[in-house]
């Protein structure tokens, strides 16, 4: 094991592949000479070359459809969004060309592609820079969603979505990048897409989180802890396929749910969830199941809505004492 | 010989040539290798010239067509017509649903492309009025006919429809519906010839309304950008939908756009299929040597822009005018008076071709639908997707 950063683990990710594999290229906006946006591809121009490390102009359509293109002609892309808040000029090539083609083809034609980039908010940034985009993607027969809340998982899980054969949107956050963990240094360090890590047992209540959620899920579950309550955490890692089963089982035990869900609460991830529960394991329910989520509205700019705007762990800690009757 | 004529601006200044001056797709961030930008000149000029390869300019031999070849662009275009007449009638017998989009009339445009490639192995693209280029490339009519009809033996067995005919064997990378979105696609598909040295190239064709989305302006700066091979083929057929090109663009000399992207671009008389091939090859040629280039050809639909459309924005005499210039009709009488065939024999293979159609009917016909677990399946290539009931 190593400590590394989040974004260095995703390096260590695309590194490990591209060395293994020709066809792997990496593409976006300053990925190259500037070292990435966020340092995520720092010093891969050099290992790597012009020819396989390639810096784009502000073109979001463009090189996003090239990296399409690309796939469909046998290269495995992986497409680096400088944020997934970008990505909405490129949502038709997402929507329509990478998602559909296999279908519409007959299944003639595959897409190994990763598109990746940091999601969902980065502090003061105002609404068009706060987006998560979990559902509006997840949404899509055709595509894959992943989202790593570790420095672990992003390697393992980078790993995978860069040897899937079909299109996987892998999201990050710029909020993560620095964060350090223990990252495994097995050779092929690989983590299946779809199934979901139960991060901490327990029997008093699940919660769901993903991403920097996550993180306030643990702290939820510590402050339970000192009251004497052992909540089970559950990281989905993949928002689609999601691992139903996994949340099920747990319910069935908990017979209670939290879901902290960093999205907008209208048609989301915890909406999916909170129906798929209702869905499966009615029977098995002692209480409604509740959803942290930012508030329904665009992310506001001032210090005080924002952190107003974002699921709180004060909130999703009451939430729990809610469903357990305390 | 195509002429030099028709000067956009004055004075030539077309120099082919890729510059291969560093092994990546960017360039690198060299200082001294650009000039400053504030050393301004007294006035910045600039001229280029679009070469025209007008109809009638350009014979068979010059082009190295045999007779066979010729019969065979003859049958082929023939085969497009053909079928798509039938598939007209099939469509208003609602054997075929959904949207149909003819390319009547512009069948000289697919069939001198196709003469300018490799088929199977270089790459196309096009937008939904696909079923031209489909058969010229050689795709069978019977599994394009049964995919017109929704079937399971259908090209894309039966998920496509008709604005999504795709043959991997062809290399047919589709059939595309959303007007300018597969442009950048299509860039892609020449950044990975180029990537893997492979030598092939990329047609990309798309009509004149493709030319308002932004998605080809990005596509055609990254080409321009990265050096890549492709080919843009704008195929100006007069009107998008309903709108004609002098009422929605500002200039509508279309193959001006390669300008801003660096690139040469030719007109084409897109009713004479010898003008199309020669043009066709000749930037086929520059693609060959990583140098992109567009293509704008003047042709014309005779039928509206999907069957549904009567197309009142044209007038009756417009339409006739432009059937006098059919280039089916062309070619047969070019074929007799060089002597190279007859009007018997080429009513003969009209006469095959029209058999050919009804076969690739019967076909369909007889094909039953997909199952309905196909609903399932290329979604994803992995095998145990978890869908949702």
């Amino acid at each position: 094991m190593a400590e590394l950063q989040f974004r260095e683990a995703i390096r260590a990710a695309m590194t490990e592949e591209m060395e293994r594999d020709e066809d792997i290229f990496l593409i976006g906006e300053e990925v190259a000479e500037y070292d990435g946006a966020y340092k995520v591809s720092e010093g891969m121009l050099d290992q790597f070359g012009p020819k396989r490390v390639v810096d784009t102009p502000i073109s979001e359509n463009g090189f996003v459809g090239l990296g399409i293109g690309a796939a469909m002609n046998g290269l495995r892309p992986i497409v680096e969004l400088m944020t997934w808040n970008f990505s909405f000029v490129a949502f038709d090539q997402i929507l329509n060309n990478a998602a559909k083609i296999r279908y519409m083809s007959g299944g003639q034609f595959s897409f190994p592609i990763v598109f990746r980039g940091p999601n969902g908010a980065a502090g003061q940034l105002a609404a068009t820079h706060n987006t998560s985009v979990e559902s509006f993607y997840a949404h899509i027969p055709g595509l894959k969603v992943v989202s790593p809340s570790t420095p672990n998982d992003s390697k393992g899980l980078l790993k995978a979505s860069i040897r899937d054969n079909d299109p996987v949107l892998f999201l990050e956050s710029e909020r993560m990048y620095g964060l350090k963990g223990e990252v495994s240094d097995e050779e092929d360090y690989i983590l299946p897409i779809g199934k979901a890590h139960i991060v901490r047992e327990g029997d008093a209540v699940t919660l769901v989180a993903n991403g920097k959620d996550y993180y306030i899920a643990l702290e939820v579950a510590d402050r339970l802890a000192e009251d004497g309550h052992q909540a089970e955490v559950i990281d989905p890692r993949t928002i689609r396929p999601l691992d139903f089963d996994t949340i099920i089982a747990s319910i069935k035990k908990t017979n209670r749910c939290v879901i902290i869900d960093e999205s907008n609460p209208f048609a989301s991830l915890s909406s999916e969830i909170a129906f798929q529960i209702q869905e499966r394991a009615f029977d098995y329910l002692d209480a409604p199941v509740r959803r942290i989520t930012a508030k329904d509205v665009p992310a506001p700019y001032a210090k005080n809505l924002m952190d107003y705007y974002m699921p709180q762990a004060d909130d999703a800690y009451q939430a729990c004492r809610d469903v357990m009757y305390l | 010989m195509a002429s030099d004529s028709q000067q956009t601006s004055p004075s030539a200044t077309e120099d082919v040539q890729a510059t291969e001056d560093h092994e990546g797709f960017t360039k690198p961030q060299n200082e001294d290798a650009r000039p400053d930008p504030l050393d301004l000149p007294d006035a910045l000029e600039f001229e280029q010239t679009f070469k025209v390869y007008r109809g009638g300019t350009v014979g068979h031999e010059e082009l190295g067509l045999d007779t066979d070849t010729l019969l065979a662009m003859y049958r082929n275009m023939l085969l497009q017509r053909r079928f798509e007449e039938r598939s007209l009638q099939m469509y208003r017998k609602q054997k075929i649903s959904g949207f149909l989009h003819l390319y009547i009339g512009q069948e000289a445009v697919s069939t001198g492309s196709v003469h300018s490639i490799d088929v199977g192995e270089d790459t196309i693209i096009t937008a939904y009025r696909d079923h031209g280029i489909g058969l010229a490339m050689g795709m069978d009519p019977n599994v394009c006919m049964a995919e017109l009809f929704g079937k399971k033996d259908g090209c894309s067995k039966g998920k496509g429809g008709s604005m999504h005919f795709f043959s991997k064997e062809k290399r047919l990378f589709g059939g595309h519906g959303i007007v300018g979105q597969h442009i950048p696609v299509g860039t892609g598909i020449a950044f990975a010839h180029k990537y893997r040295g492979d030598g092939k190239v990329c047609l990309t064709f798309f009509g004149d309304g493709a030319v308002g989305q932004g998605a080809m302006h990005e596509a055609a700066n990254l080409a321009g950008l990265y050096d890549l091979p492709i080919v843009f083929v704008i195929e100006n057929n007069e009107y998008a939908m309903g709108t004609a090109v002098h009422r929605a663009f500002a200039d509508p000399d279309l193959c001006k756009q390669a300008v801003p992207y660096g690139m040469p671009a030719s007109i084409v008389d897109g009713m004479d299929v010898f003008s199309v091939t020669k043009a066709m090859r000749d930037h086929v040629a520059m693609a060959r040597e990583n140098q992109p280039s567009f293509v704008e050809v003047r042709t014309y639909r005779y039928q509206g822009h999907s069957v549904s459309d009567p197309a009142n924005y044209r007038t009756k005499d417009e339409l006739e005018q432009k059937k006098g210039e059919d280039a089916i009709i062309r070619l047969k009488s070019y074929l007799v008076q060089h002597e190279l065939s007859t009007n018997e024999a080429l009513d003969d293979i009209d006469e095959e071709v029209k058999q050919q159609v009804l076969d690739a009917i019967d076909f369909a016909e007889n094909s039953p639908l997909p199952d309905l677990e196909a609903i399932y399946e290329d979604v994803y290539s992995q095998k145990d997707y978890p869908f949702l009931a």
